[in-house]
């Protein structure tokens, strides 16, 4: 997920074919007539409400984004990646607007079909991975539609300019719509290295846009996988063992068939999980409640939250993998005239996107239609594949609008059990977990434990560093050949091997401890969340030891790194770091490179009494290389600050007796409105550099900037989340 | 047979008495704009208007309803000023991110400034509280709903 | 004696009990119509005098009897078949007892016991081989039913599917242990008799007592224990503490008892669970409301109104509560404390900033008791178990706030945020108030 393996460029594998007087660009488009999702959308409605749906390729499986413009100057975008908030559709048709020349309210888009578009959507990596290529098609496809032009004109491709999905021969002011030539562009070779735009020429990137997705959405019209409406489809609702490993031992299955509208119970293969079919949701809610199924509860009965951190702090003593050494940090460290150590704790955490899981399929005889939210289409399908024996062709995914994501959509196993249920049945069914099921059964971002010991100088700058991890692998898992041989988890360099801090002796160890009675997973800033609030935290420990400035000792460490200290600089301005604070208010800061972006970022809070915080401002300066939709950056930042002061505040799982506690949002805590920071603002850097991520950024800073801020508010450092966890409050041990 | 007013129009459903408004709603009657997030009243996902107070369809049994109008998002639109200036602020200010959410908080802004056409920041956050947004889109939910304000004034 | 601590709880499922019974059913109930139920009263009534003459069982009549005695509610454990047992009662000091199963099972259940024996359990406390029955059981209430009232009950226990699920031993410390020590018992204390209609008051009225002092044991929450757990007499109806939930007080006291309710509401409370101005019932009342009183005839609630209007007056300070009318609409909750501010996000939902109920009228806890009584008792019992009620239109809940994003300290501040918006009342020490709730649970 962190760094999805390479696929080829555009260029290399590009195909063009002309398909009935359109222009195809990057793909052979076999399939238009079966091409849209039965009955999944409303007749008439636009691309943008309906049309996350998706073709099913056959034949070459080209790499990245598609054009298509028929001769009627109907121009669709098949688009890499999927939408589930983080405005990627906006950016992506950014991206292949300016090049091509076109307005942005030309296009209809479609989400690309497995095996055609990304075969991950996540780790913040979709604008850095597509920003090339996506310029690329746009700039291929407009130099062909000119070439053209210019050809019937018989003029010179050089006295024609496009705008608006138009030609146009300047010379002359005659003009031609990109669907007259469409025919004849699509005979021409594709331009191996099409020649793109002078940035400085830009009219849409840089520039914000709406997003494309707004008004279907603000509308209601927007389709998620939850909205999917086959005909013929029953609703069902599914109860799996409440801990994992267990296994079914009975059930009332009379009593559920009693209900009004159950039409159909269901057992998994596996044994573990039950699917009372109904007319409607809640006739299989009752259906679920009168099944009553009993448990085996199998091996991990009695796991607790306990039982996990006794053996994550169990390992930050023997053996561990050394990811990453530079000098003979432990050897420093041993002879230091003084050191300091501190231990942080994090928690499991669910991820309760917005809209609870849910996934539809059709599973026939000669044929498998899966309507989802995921950020893996890829394997969705190659799971319908391999539990139908279907040949790949016959097996369509439909991707529909994300309800939220953060990593819960990078798993699967939904819709392997919906098409576990749906190949018993004739009909298609679209399966919806409650809330309770979306909590309990979810795949947890692990809890970890990590040990920072620095050796200090005199001035108590480090001299070297160690730090080890002890927690999960989760790429083991979910991509077995990312681990290393040495078995480790790369995805754990993110804000630790990846700073934008200078160490003159560094070593980080893993000690990788699996956690028993549940299945973890990847959660919003990856890596990079879970490290910043570390790492950060032991330094401004470092900064109040010494009794530095938090961003003085911060700038000191930053001195080979510009881009770091230019946002620091930039925050510490802007959030008037050196200016009195309103009585009973503190600050804290954080800095940061992740995801391919830099950012640092101030919290202005208040604690009237020690277990109370009020955010009353964040200050966020970003530089993420050039920046394609402002206002979405801004506002990729905004929500995900929010989102990660959840995490820092709330969102623990527990577990008692292999069961999760937490079970609904009564008891598993979101931030809401009236807690949210009055102020968020988010500056972003000018630059010229390529994009980086944003979808995570605001999300790692969240827990450090918080936790900061209440140290110096208390007084005490907060080393465990959630922050107001009673675990708080122990010191750091200092020697020397 | 439970006779049910919806967005103006009379429905007559089959369902148990206890089944919430938001599943015959969303299964029985296809209106899909109101979402499902929690079933016990805790998100707002389902914000729906009865007689033009602002209610959660999960926690609502049919049989409850009576006479009541129920208008969903679906029927607010577009003859109503104050919808439109509300969904009018949410595209001007690119309010949504997943948008999963988005119908309840839209239908609850509307509630808010039907009855209180200019609210400050702590009326914003005391009708809009009860509406969870895991994307985090408070602030501009904020901003929007002063901006629809200002456009109606 | 008896103050189980049931270990029930609300999990915050939306939809944890399904109605048991055909709502029609219920709704001829609700409409006073002479529907099954209302038969089956006259069919009680006219059965009282007749006790002797032994005619056959009516397993209908016994239906009714077994909701007006509110069998099923402790005979099932949560979740459980109905009647089969195995819900759990705390009692503190003293050890844990289970209610056994009572379907017709013959080695589980009660299937090879002669109806006398059944008699002389649920009217004596005595089940065969001269064992003695805990006074969970309310046997000195259910004596107030004739004999054949309860060859009735077990009549329509008879219909029941049997059920094979065992029922766990009690764990009873010495010297509670020894059951013979209940002859001592109920020699202070206990089994009253069926007793004959008093003459100078009115039929509705005889109805009514029967129905409270009877199978319907309300004192056995309402009226305060003696030393030795018995019923203290002179103060009868006047509210308890029970299972940590104020049961509160019966009596015709203007301030602390019923005296203000107007007979509608009072029957509209028992008949439904919820009068406005008065709130909803939770906790043990609402699972005598959603499993006893709302299969009661109208006739028969309006009699257990005309005699609980005759009980004296009788001022308890626990009971005792002063509403205010806060401002209605959304925007109004102040957003300067924590209280106000987690009110906003969690409870405004249901509730409203002036305490009417967003959805339905259950959620309109305007006026209630427990919004203050008692320093918050009940305010803080059902943040911390929550409650759920069936009723005609499925089971409302109210979830449960204890366990996990909400500290102890937030909780107490919602309780203290609601005494002071919607009361009078001054809180005390709410956050310990919340602590012992949550560890009693």
């Amino acid at each position: 997920m962190t760094t999805p393996t390479p696929r080829p460029t555009m260029a290399s594998r590009r195909q063009l074919l002309g398909a009935g007087g359109a222009l195809v660009l990057a793909t052979f488009w076999p399939t238009m007539h079966h091409g849209r999702a039965q009955g999944a959308a409303r007749s008439g409605g636009t691309a943008a409400e309906q049309g996350m749906l998706v073709e099913n390729a056959q034949g070459v499986f080209a790499p990245n984004a598609y054009i298509r413009i028929a001769a009627d100057n109907r121009i669709t975008l098949i688009l890499p990646n999927v939408e589930m908030g983080q405005g990627i559709y906006t950016s992506s048709v950014m991206l292949i607007a300016e090049e091509l020349g076109i307005d942005m309210a030309q296009v209809a888009i479609e989400a690309a079909p497995p095996g055609a578009g990304a075969e991950i959507t996540g780790g913040s990596t979709s604008v850095m991975t597509e920003w090339l290529p996506l310029r690329q098609a746009g700039a291929a496809a407009r130099s062909m539609l000119v070439q053209a032009a210019a050809a019937r004109w018989q003029a010179q491709v050089a006295d024609c300019t496009t705008r608006s999905a138009t030609i146009i021969h300047v010379p002359t002011g005659r003009t031609l719509p990109f669907g007259a030539v469409a025919a004849q562009a699509a005979a021409l070779p594709v331009p191996q290295k099409p020649t793109l735009k002078d940035p400085a020429t830009y009219t849409l990137l840089g520039k914000p846009q709406h997003r494309i997705d707004s008004t279907v959405k603000v509308e209601g019209r927007a389709i998620f996988g939850m909205d999917v409406q086959v005909p013929g489809q029953k609703i069902g609702t599914v109860a799996a063992c409440p801990v994992e490993g267990g296994t079914l031992a009975s059930m009332n299955r009379a009593a559920a068939l009693a209900v009004h509208g159950v039409q159909a119970v269901l057992v998994n293969a596996p044994n573990n999980t039950v699917c009372v079919v109904a007319d409607h949701y809640w006739a299989a809610r009752k259906g679920l409640r009168a099944l009553k199924p009993q448990w085996h509860y199998g091996p991990n009965a009695h796991v607790t939250t306990q039982t996990i951190y006794d053996q994550l702090h169990d390992g930050l003593s023997g053996p561990a993998i050394v990811a990453n050494t530079k000098g003979d940090a432990p050897a420093i460290i041993a002879h230091a005239p003084t050191t300091y150590t501190a231990t942080y704790q994090q928690p499991l955490l669910a991820h309760a996107p917005m809209e609870p899981i849910n996934c539809t399929a059709h599973v026939r005889p000669d044929g498998c239609d899966i309507w989802t939210g995921t950020q893996i289409a890829d394997r969705a399908r190659d799971t319908a594949v391999e539990l139908t024996g279907l040949p790949k062709e016959k097996v369509a995914v439909h991707c529909q609008y994300i309800g939220g994501g953060f990593g819960r959509r990078l798993e699967h196993e939904y819709v392997t059990q919906c098409i576990e249920f749906a190949r018993q049945l004739p009909y298609p069914l679209k399966i919806i977990w409650s809330r309770e099921e979306d909590l309990t059964r979810d795949r947890y971002r692990p809890a970890y434990v990590d040990q920072m010991t620095a050796a200090l100088d005199d001035r108590g700058f480090i001299t070297a560093l160690t730090h080890r991890i002890v927690g999960p692998a989760v790429v083991a898992r979910w991509d077995p050949p990312e681990l290393t041989k040495d078995g480790y988890d790369e995805d754990l360099s993110v804000t630790t091997i990846i700073t934008p801090y200078t160490y003159p002796a560094y070593r980080l160890e893993f000690a990788r401890r699996e956690a028993p009675g549940v299945v973890t997973a990847w959660w919003r800033g990856v890596g990079g969340t879970r490290g910043l609030f570390v790492v950060e935290g032991f330094i401004d420990e470092l900064a109040h030891r010494a009794g530095a400035d938090p961003v003085a000792y911060r700038r000191a460490m930053l001195a080979q790194n510009p881009r770091a200290l230019a946002v620091l600089d930039k925050a510490a301005q802007l959030a008037g770091w050196n200016t009195p604070l309103p009585p009973g208010r503190a600050r804290g800061v954080a800095v940061q490179f992740a995801f391919g972006s830099y950012m640092a970022s101030i919290a202005e809070v208040e604690m009237p009494e020690p277990d109370n915080v009020i955010i009353h401002r964040v200050t966020a300066v970003v530089d993420c290389g050039r920046v394609l939709n402002p206002d979405q950056v801004v506002s990729q930042i905004e929500g995900g600050l929010i989102f990660g002061f959840s995490a820092a505040l709330y969102n623990e799982i527990t577990l008692e007796g292999g069961r999760v506690q937490q079970n609904n949002f009564n008891t598993w805590r979101i931030m809401r409105m009236n807690e949210a920071p009055r102020k968020i603002d988010v500056l972003l850097m000018p630059s010229t550099e390529d994009p980086g991520g944003i979808g995570e950024v605001g999300t790692a800073a969240a827990a450090p900037v918080l936790a900061n801020a209440m140290a110096a508010a208390q007084g005490r450092r907060y080393r465990t989340l959630p922050l107001l966890s009673p675990r708080n409050g122990a010191t750091g041990k200092e020697q020397g | 047979m439970l006779s049910l007013n919806i967005n103006g129009q009379s429905h007559q459903v089959d369902v148990d008495p206890d089944t919430p408004l938001l599943w015959v709603l969303r299964d029985v009657l296809g209106l899909n704009a109101t979402k499902f997030g929690c079933g016990i009243a805790q998100c707002g996902a389902c914000t729906v208007h009865m007689d033009g107070r602002a209610v959660r369809a999960c926690n609502l049994p049919v049989g409850l309803i009576g006479e009541q109008h129920i208008s969903t998002l679906e029927g607010v639109a577009p003859t109503d000023p104050v919808a439109k200036a509300v969904q009018a602020a949410w595209v001007a200010l690119d309010v949504v991110q997943c948008g999963y959410c988005q119908p309840g908080q839209i239908m609850a802004a509307i509630a808010l400034l039907r009855s209180v056409p200019n609210p400050t920041d702590e009326q914003i956050d005391s009708a809009m509280s009860a509406n969870l947004c895991r994307c985090g889109t408070y602030v501009r939910i904020r901003a929007a709903i002063h901006h629809a304000a200002g456009a109606l004034a | 004696m008896r103050n189980p601590k049931h270990t029930r709880s609300i999990t915050g499922q939306p939809d944890t009990t399904l109605p048991r019974y055909p709502l029609d059913r219920v709704y001829a109930c609700l409409r006073g119509s002479f529907s099954a139920c209302l038969l089956g009263g006259v069919a009680l009534l006219a059965a009282t005098p007749h006790a002797h003459a032994a005619p056959p069982a009516s397993v209908e009549n016994g239906r009714y009897l077994a909701r007006a005695a509110d069998c099923e509610v402790c005979h099932t454990a949560e979740g459980g078949t109905p009647y089969a047992g195995g819900r759990a009662f705390s009692l503190p000091g003293i050890g844990v007892m289970y209610a056994p199963n009572i379907t017709p099972d013959k080695t589980a259940g009660i299937g090879t016991w002669t109806d006398q024996q059944f008699v002389d359990a649920v009217r004596k406390g005595v089940s065969p081989h001269w064992k003695h029955l805990y006074p969970a059981m309310p046997y000195p209430a259910y004596a107030r039913m004739s004999e054949a009232q309860v060859r009735d009950i077990r009549a329509y226990l008879a219909t029941l599917p049997v059920s094979p699920q065992k029922t766990p031993e009690n764990a009873i410390k010495f010297p509670f242990s020894i059951r013979g020590l209940m002859v001592f018992w109920n020699m202070l204390n206990g089994p009253a008799a069926s007793y004959a209609d008093d003459p100078g008051k009115p039929a509705d009225w005889n109805r009514g007592r029967y129905l409270v002092e009877g199978p319907g044991h309300c004192a056995d929450c309402h009226t305060p224990r003696t030393a030795t757990f018995g019923l203290d007499g002179k103060r009868a109806l006047g509210g308890n503490v029970v299972n940590g939930w104020r049961a509160y007080n019966l009596t015709s006291d203007k301030q602390s008892g019923l005296g203000a309710w107007s007979d509608q509401d009072l029957a509209q409370y028992l008949a439904t669970g919820h009068a406005d101005g008065h709130g909803t019932a939770a906790g043990d009342m609402a699972d005598v409301v959603g499993h006893s009183l709302r299969y009661l005839s109208a006739p028969d609630i309006h009699a257990m109104v005309v005699y609980l209007r005759s009980i004296p007056p009788l001022h308890t300070a626990e009971d005792t509560v002063e509403r205010t009318t806060p401002p209605a609409g959304d925007a109004t909750l102040p957003q300067t404390t924590r209280g106000a501010r987690l009110y906003a996000s969690a409870c405004a939902g249901c509730h409203m900033p002036d305490g009417t109920g967003r959805q339905s009228s259950f959620g309109t806890i305007t006026g209630a008791r427990s919004l203050g009584a008692d320093n918050g008792r009940n305010l803080v019992q059902i943040l911390v178990q929550g409650s759920g009620m069936q009723t005609t239109t499925g089971v409302q809940i109210m979830p449960h706030f204890a366990g996990g994003g909400l500290s102890e300290r937030d909780l107490a501040d919602i309780a203290s945020f609601v005494m002071t918006h919607f009361t009078t009342a001054t809180p005390h020490n709410m956050e310990q108030a919340v602590h012992d709730a949550k560890e009693a649970k």
